[in-house]
């Protein structure tokens, strides 16, 4: 058994920089590596790929990641633990053996399945958000369980040197190589516990390390163009020691650490992973040395007998438009331009959101305050129909030769809107298969 | 005096649930921030934006408030028509708070 591990996390979701896990790897000293690419609704867009493309449906970014990352991981003996995976693990686990044997590396890879419950879910089992049935939403395009760490666990047994799976909870990702490593086992609920906070911290990579923190002048955040991302040194007793490489942007405090612990918790007294239900109130941080912070405290006490799983499906569309106005009257114009839109519309689209980029489009009117030099129109609209949709953005364009004077710089787009909710599954349905190819 | 000048604040979101960390950077204002930030207070300040519950959670060990806000989000960020559907922007919104 060792005595500590380090864990890095190089990107925090899909879109992330590709440069910080690179550096994580060359110069961390990490044990492991982990990349947390799969936000909510990334697995069912990746689904719609896969339908289309057997072999598609794995993080877009995947073969720049691998193709950055194979050499280095191997070299200095760092394992890999990804969700990239998304909907097609098995066939991303294929690209790296081909990536792999391109480069003449020698790679063992483990794919975890077991996630994707489309087939075996009830179309009526109610809704967690609205307790109306799944279908009542529209056509379900993906099912996702988040499994917890045992599809990983026993991909570690296979000593491989990459683990890509599909969804897993966030903080399983990183709760599993401790477990590996510490031989915590799956009752150890308090440990466990302690994990799941070490993990949420670092799930997020830059957000741990002044990312989406700074703001000048009040919190100043060094080198932002150089980030480093965060990786912790883990005792066997569940305590940890956040840090990241030295020479790198950005820095860990006590305010960072606190700002990303309570991030996306919705009650920290009962933290609901498929491995542990943990307690986030008792944790406790030290400002150790420049960019360390020591992280105690943390519990559990048992595990949710049912998993949650992620619905996607069918939202229509979402059209939008925006034109710029500025100078004297710029409000007075843009307010014109998006009554005219409204009243050209009315018959087809009697609902259209319109918004005042940079006077109320985010926070609404409480905290109006002078009137800017220059706004942008926005006029959006949901639509079950594309072509309606396209006409939001059709209507805002005319406003060039139709409108008020000195409207510039329209842009139009219609997104396909996949939706996302949630219901829960007995976890005895789920059972985590893992695939091992080597190179 | 606005929050804004002692605190700083992340939002989070699940769903169409709003999460808001309320973290002094004195951690001797925390006790003050617990008597004055109430969830009540923080609806109010937010009626435009908050349409369902507000629960206060106080993590005294970290010295901050997390704020749990019901129906915030506009259907949810999957669904919302609006431009900042996460309701990422909305942590500067709280700290616009007098105090």
């Amino acid at each position: 058994m060792k005595e500590k591990i380090r864990v890095g996390c190089g990107a925090g979701f899909s879109g992330d920089r590709l440069d910080p896990a690179v550096i994580l790897v060359e110069h961390g000293e990490l044990d492991y590596l982990v990349l947390e690419c799969l936000a909510e609704r990334t697995i069912a867009l990746a689904q719609k790929r896969k339908l289309q493309n057997p072999q598609a449906g794995y993080d877009p970014l995947l073969e720049r990641r691998i193709e950055l990352l194979l050499e280095p991981l191997l070299r200095k003996r760092v394992k890999l633990i990804t969700n990239m995976g998304a909907a097609n693990p098995q066939a991303a686990a294929g690209k790296i053996i081909e990536i792999a044997k391109r480069k003449k590396l020698q790679v063992k890879v483990a794919a975890v399945v077991g996630d994707d419950v489309l087939t075996s879910i009830d179309p009526t089992a109610p809704t967690l958000e609205t307790s109306q049935p799944l279908v009542t939403h529209g056509s379900l395009i993906s099912a996702n369980a988040y499994m917890g760490v045992e599809g990983i666990l026993e991909a570690l047994q296979t000593n491989a040197d990459i683990i890509i799976t599909g969804r897993v909870a966030d903080p399983s990702l990183f709760v599993a190589p401790m477990m590996h490593a510490f031989g915590w086992t799956e009752q150890n609920y308090d440990l466990l516990g302690k994990g799941t906070v070490l993990g949420h911290l670092l799930e997020c990579a830059g957000q741990l390390t002044g990312g989406y923190y700074a703001d000048p002048g009040k919190k100043d955040v060094p080198d932002m163009a150089h980030l480093g991302h965060p990786f912790v040194d883990v005792q066997a007793d569940g305590s940890g020691m956040l840090g990241k490489v030295k020479g790198t942007g950005g820095l860990i405090n006590l305010d960072t650490v606190k700002e990303q612990l309570l991030y996306e918790v919705v009650n920290p007294h009962a933290y609901y992973t498929p491995d542990v239900i943990a307690d986030f109130t008792s944790v406790k941080l030290m400002q150790h040395a420049q960019d360390e912070v020591k992280v105690m405290g943390g519990a559990g006490q048992s595990k949710p007998n049912t998993l949650k799983v992620s619905v996607g499906y069918q939202a229509g569309y979402l059209g939008e438009g925006e034109i710029t106005y500025a100078g004297t009257n710029a409000v007075g114009r843009a307010t014109l331009a998006g009554e005219i839109v409204k009243e050209r519309l009315r018959s087809v689209l009697p609902d259209l959101r319109i918004d005042l980029i940079g006077q109320n489009s985010v926070h609404g009117n409480a905290f109006h305050r002078n009137e800017p030099y220059e706004v942008r129109l926005r006029v959006a609209t949901k639509t079950s129909d594309a072509s309606l949709a396209a006409l939001v953005g059709e209507e805002v364009e005319a406003l060039y030769t139709n409108g008020p004077g000195g409207g510039g710089g329209v842009r139009k787009y219609v997104h396909e809107t996949i939706g996302i909710v949630s219901t829960l599954i007995d976890r005895q349905l789920v059972k985590p298969q893992i695939i091992v190819k080597t190179s | 005096m606005k929050l804004y000048d002692i605190a700083h604040s992340r939002a989070g979101d699940k769903g169409n649930t709003l999460t808001l960390s309320l973290i002094p950077y004195k951690e001797s204002d925390y006790s003050m921030l617990c008597e004055k930030v109430t969830a009540e207070k923080v609806k109010a300040h937010l009626k435009e934006i908050i349409k369902g519950e507000v629960v206060r959670y106080e993590l005294p060990n970290i010295a901050s408030l997390l704020f749990v806000c019901q129906q915030a989000l506009s259907t949810g960020v999957t669904t919302s028509w609006v431009m900042d559907a996460h309701g990422k922007t909305l942590s500067y919104a709280l700290l616009e708070m007098e105090i």
